[in-house]
């Protein structure tokens, strides 16, 4: 049985780390800035985790193949333990885990503890059970005054635009994410019902959008195409068709898109949609 | 106590009605049977929802006429609607973590064995004790309402008749906030949409009951064991599952408050009018939320995880404990650095306070605050590395026995690590952009809180099924029941990381809207027929846990050569434990392999001068023989 025991750990264990090695399944193509660093931590980490693992089950499997009970009237060892032994491997991997800890607060720094870079675009996205909703300030670059109370859905006024506030008439509510190439972007994130999460595979970027804050994040997208975007926090029974898509466009593409007055821009967008195809998978 | 300074007999005879005797005992031994056959009861439910929901993610649209029958509504024609899907996912989540992982492992083998191992005859609280099995039971059968109040017609029906809040059958099912609850999708009602009405009151209420059942047992675990040792029983003398036992007594002690103050303000909310969670200007369903104003989604978090990370450890240390003492007694070796064992329990257990924040990295919290938990977070990786060198060093060297509950502590070991390690990529802040709710994460805690509790419990049970029951489970169905569960454990789980690879998120009733989850839908498949397989074979286990009952082997009072107290009394034991006897200890738990001692096991309670090499116990200062004051 113990011969038996340690074959089957050790094939679960090649199976397990081979299933990562050969990167059958593995993240879709990173398009943002911080991307690439996010995936450099998770291979240095998953490095120490595969190596950690495999030694573990390595030993256990081994330990129960060479210690099965035999007919030798033998008695196991006596020892209570080693206390030398203790402390080596708690200092060893007290460093290691604490050091990949402080190692994994890098790109969150960089995103989450410094303010958008100047000059980045901002934009404002509203979400509901089960649609998003992307509001652009327009070609005066001004947010135009909201109030839940003017909320009108059939009407398409879903963030509750005042209308008759200055600087909301060129204010534009799409329900597709537009985002320049190479230029950070601010998103200003909030909900209307419940809490929602927008996620990004390709963006390596996740943050949910809870009601009653205004949740402000930044980013650079580097690659042009078109993305999901998708709800990660359960938020009622479609939850899973809360889907809308991300165009990341070349700069002078959005310049032009961004500088049309609303009814243009929503026919451009469509356009630009049938233009650009998800990546292949 | 008097009978543990005293020799004298003095005897407590059982009680004599059926009622007192089996069903409002207050024994320690049948209430611990209860607690295992609540926890075999929820888990079958369980199961049969995660089998359900595999099916659905498969083969979308199957037929289940059983479901049209019981759900009407939410299963019309027998085709799981997706609501039904989630209200799935929430009874899962919340059977599981609550009714089966707090009940058995702490509930159930605590409190039969933790009186026994330390030569008690009782809880401290035996009234108590009763008590909190029949709220949990209450706080079981709330639940299974939730479900059946809104979607069966009938049960709905009665509901009705409790007023507004509880008007049930309304052509939906629920609840369907899972088993996190978070608001204000949990709190505004029905207006948030189906799923969101009686059945989220019933399972709150459930939850709130749950928790004062939990409470109570949580004191009397305390008591005992601080006041009700036997003779020479230090602390440092106690078998390493007692440690587990006492540890998770006060998690939960120190926990549960928290979820039970959450969830009365979250039922306030619901029906009171009151704000907690809710904050202004929402705009529900096509309409604006005016009555409430000036609560925070985050404050539930907040509450809900506080409670939510001690609470995997409550599931898990038990497990723990239970593997250190089935691995020392078929090693036939001592176990490896008992001292240290003892400290990593409680490192676990208290770290497991300062952690609650990984789950809301993207929440909206602080991202300062984001840091300080993630750094706290990989630090309870060095506790939790420090258990598992002690069981390779336990097995180092040892004479393995392959019993069946050896197979499934080995079982624990390797799950633990497996699901285990990969806390340290979802404690990074920076890999939680990707993976936070995504089927990496339920990968993680699957295997760790999941299946490696589950397997400490199958060992468990097998192991001390003979002292219960006074007949041995059958070893031939045993070791079936392992191999089959422990590959096809792997079998799901490990592919749930590839899917989080590619970003598949959690909670999904299909995947099909999506073209980057297009590559899953192999490992989805493959996983749903491991799943089958694996729930399945669990028949097996349920056969020879009952069949094993009346028909098993008649086991000896100490089958399996162990060393701590529950082998030297009777079979099953007494109604007092040690027949008014009580044992004085002489040594630590795992003396096994002493050299010179005629046997390879020496118990507990065994006079010293057993050794030829006086003084070998204390050489290693690792609770060989305990404290010597």
């Amino acid at each position: 049985m113990g011969r038996v025991l340690g074959i089957a750990i050790w094939v679960i264990t090649i199976l397990s780390v081979l299933m990562f090695v050969t990167k059958h399944w593995w993240f879709p193509e990173s398009i943002s800035e911080h991307g690439p660093a996010v995936d450099h931590q998770f291979m240095i980490t998953i490095i120490v985790v595969g190596v950690s693992f495999a030694a573990a089950q390595i030993g256990l499997g081994w330990v129960v193949w060479k210690y099965r009970d035999s007919a030798s009237a033998q008695r196991a060892t006596y020892s209570h333990g080693n206390n030398r032994l203790e402390v080596i491997w708690t200092i060893v991997t007290a460093v290691v885990f604490i050091s990949l800890a402080v190692m994994g607060q890098r790109v969150w720094a960089s995103l989450h503890l410094h303010a958008a870079p100047p000059g980045s675009y901002q934009i404002e996205v509203v979400a509901q059970q089960f649609a998003w909703t992307f509001r652009y300030p327009g070609k005066d670059g001004v947010f135009g005054r909201t109030d839940p109370s003017l909320i009108n859905d059939e009407g398409q006024n879903f963030v509750g635009l005042d209308e008759t506030a200055p600087n909301a008439k060129d204010d534009i509510q799409v329900s597709t994410l537009v985002i320049p190439a190479n230029q950070p972007v601010e998103l200003i994130l909030r909900s209307k019902d419940v809490t929602h999460s927008f996620f990004v595979p390709q963006l390596r970027f996740k943050q949910d959008l809870v009601p009653g804050m205004k949740i402000p994040v930044h980013f650079t997208a580097t690659k042009v195409g078109k993305y999901e975007l998708a709800c990660a926090e359960l938020c009622g029974m479609n939850h899973y068709k809360m889907k809308a898509y991300m165009l990341v466009l070349p700069k002078d593409e959005f310049m032009e898109l961004t500088n049309l007055p609303p009814a243009q821009f929503l026919t451009k967008k469509d356009e630009l949609l049938n233009k650009y195809q998800l990546p292949q998978y | 106590m008097a009978e543990a300074t005293h020799d004298e007999v003095h005897r407590h005879p059982a009680p004599k009605g059926f009622i007192r005797k089996y069903i409002f005992s207050l024994d320690h031994k049948v209430i611990g049977i209860q607690y295992i056959l609540l926890a075999l009861s929820a888990v079958l439910v369980g199961m049969i929802m995660s089998v359900l929901m595999r099916v659905n993610l498969s083969w979308p649209g199957s037929e289940w006429s059983i479901l049209g029958t019981l759900f009407p509504t939410g299963a019309p024609g027998g085709v799981m609607s997706d609501s039904f899907y989630l209200s799935l996912v929430t009874m899962h989540g919340t059977l599981m973590v609550f009714f089966v992982l707090t009940t058995a492992p702490q509930g159930g083998f605590g409190n039969y064995f933790l009186p026994i191992q330390i030569g008690a005859e009782d809880m401290a609280f035996p009234v108590l004790n009763m008590l909190s099995f029949w709220v949990t039971f209450v706080g079981f059968i709330v639940l299974l309402t939730a479900i059946l109040a809104e979607g069966n017609l009938t049960v709905g029906a009665w509901f009705s008749k409790l007023g507004a809040s509880f008007a049930g059958g309304t052509g939906t099912v629920g609840p369907i906030g899972g088993w996190t609850g978070y608001p204000p999708l949990s709190a505004l009602g029905p207006i948030a949409g189906p799923g969101q009405g009686a059945g989220v009151n019933l399972w709150i209420i459930s939850i709130a009951i749950f928790c004062v059942g939990s409470l109570l047992g949580a004191l009397n675990f305390i008591t005992t064991l601080l006041n009700m040792r036997t003779r020479g029983m230090s602390l440092m003398r106690m078998p390493l599952t007692c440690w587990a036992w006492f540890t998770t007594a006060i998690l939960a002690l120190l926990s549960f408050p928290v979820l039970l103050g959450g969830g009365i303000l979250l039922l306030l909310d619901r029906i009171a009018g009151t704000s907690f969670f809710i904050p202004g200007g929402l705009f529900v369903s096509g309409s604006l939320v005016p009555q409430h104003n000036g609560g925070s989604p985050l404050l539930w978090q907040h509450l809900f995880w506080f409670f939510g990370h001690p609470e995997v450890y409550i599931a898990i240390l038990p497990g723990m404990g239970a593997t250190s003492h089935i691995l020392s007694t078929f090693a036939r070796k001592p176990i490896f650095g008992y001292r240290a064992m003892v400290f990593a329990i409680f490192a676990i257990g208290m770290l497991g306070f300062f952690v609650w924040g990984h789950h809301m990295f993207i929440s909206g919290m602080s991202p300062y605050s984001a840091v300080a938990f993630s750094i706290l977070t990989l630090s309870i990786g060095v506790p939790s590395a420090i258990k598992t060198f002690n069981w390779l060093g336990t097995l180092w060297g040892a004479k393995i026995r392959f019993t069946t509950p050896m197979l499934f502590a080995i079982g624990f070991v390797s799950l633990f690590v497996a699901g285990g390690i990969t806390g340290l990529v979802l404690g990074q802040t920076s890999l939680d952009f990707f993976f936070h709710d995504t089927y990496f994460v339920t990968a993680h805690f699957h295997l760790v809180m999941g299946v490696a509790s589950i397997f400490g419990m199958f060992a468990a049970t097998y192991f001390w099924f003979p002292k219960m029951f006074g007949r041995m489970m059958n070893e031939t169905l045993g070791k079936l029941h392992f191999w089959i569960t422990f590959l096809g454990v792997y079998a799901i789980f490990i592919p749930f990381h590839a899917m989080g690879m590619l970003g598949m998120p959690r909670r999904y009733a299909n995947f099909g809207e999506y073209a980057f989850l297009k590559n899953a839908h192999s490992l989805v498949l493959f996983v749903t027929v491991a799943a089958i397989i694996t729930v399945g074979i669990q028949i097996v286990f349920y056969f020879n846990f009952f069949w094993s009952m009346f028909k098993g082997k008649k086991a000896t009072d100490n089958p399996w050569e162990a060393t701590t107290l529950e082998w030297t009394t009777a079979t099953p034991p007494p109604h007092d434990n040690f027949a008014g006897v009580m044992p004085t200890v002489h040594r630590g738990p795992y003396e096994f392999a002493v050299p010179g001692a005629p046997r390879d096991f020496v118990m507990q309670t065994e006079p010293e001068g057993v050794e030829v090499a006086a003084g070998l116990g204390e050489r290693s200062g690792n609770g060989g023989n305990g404290h010597k004051h």
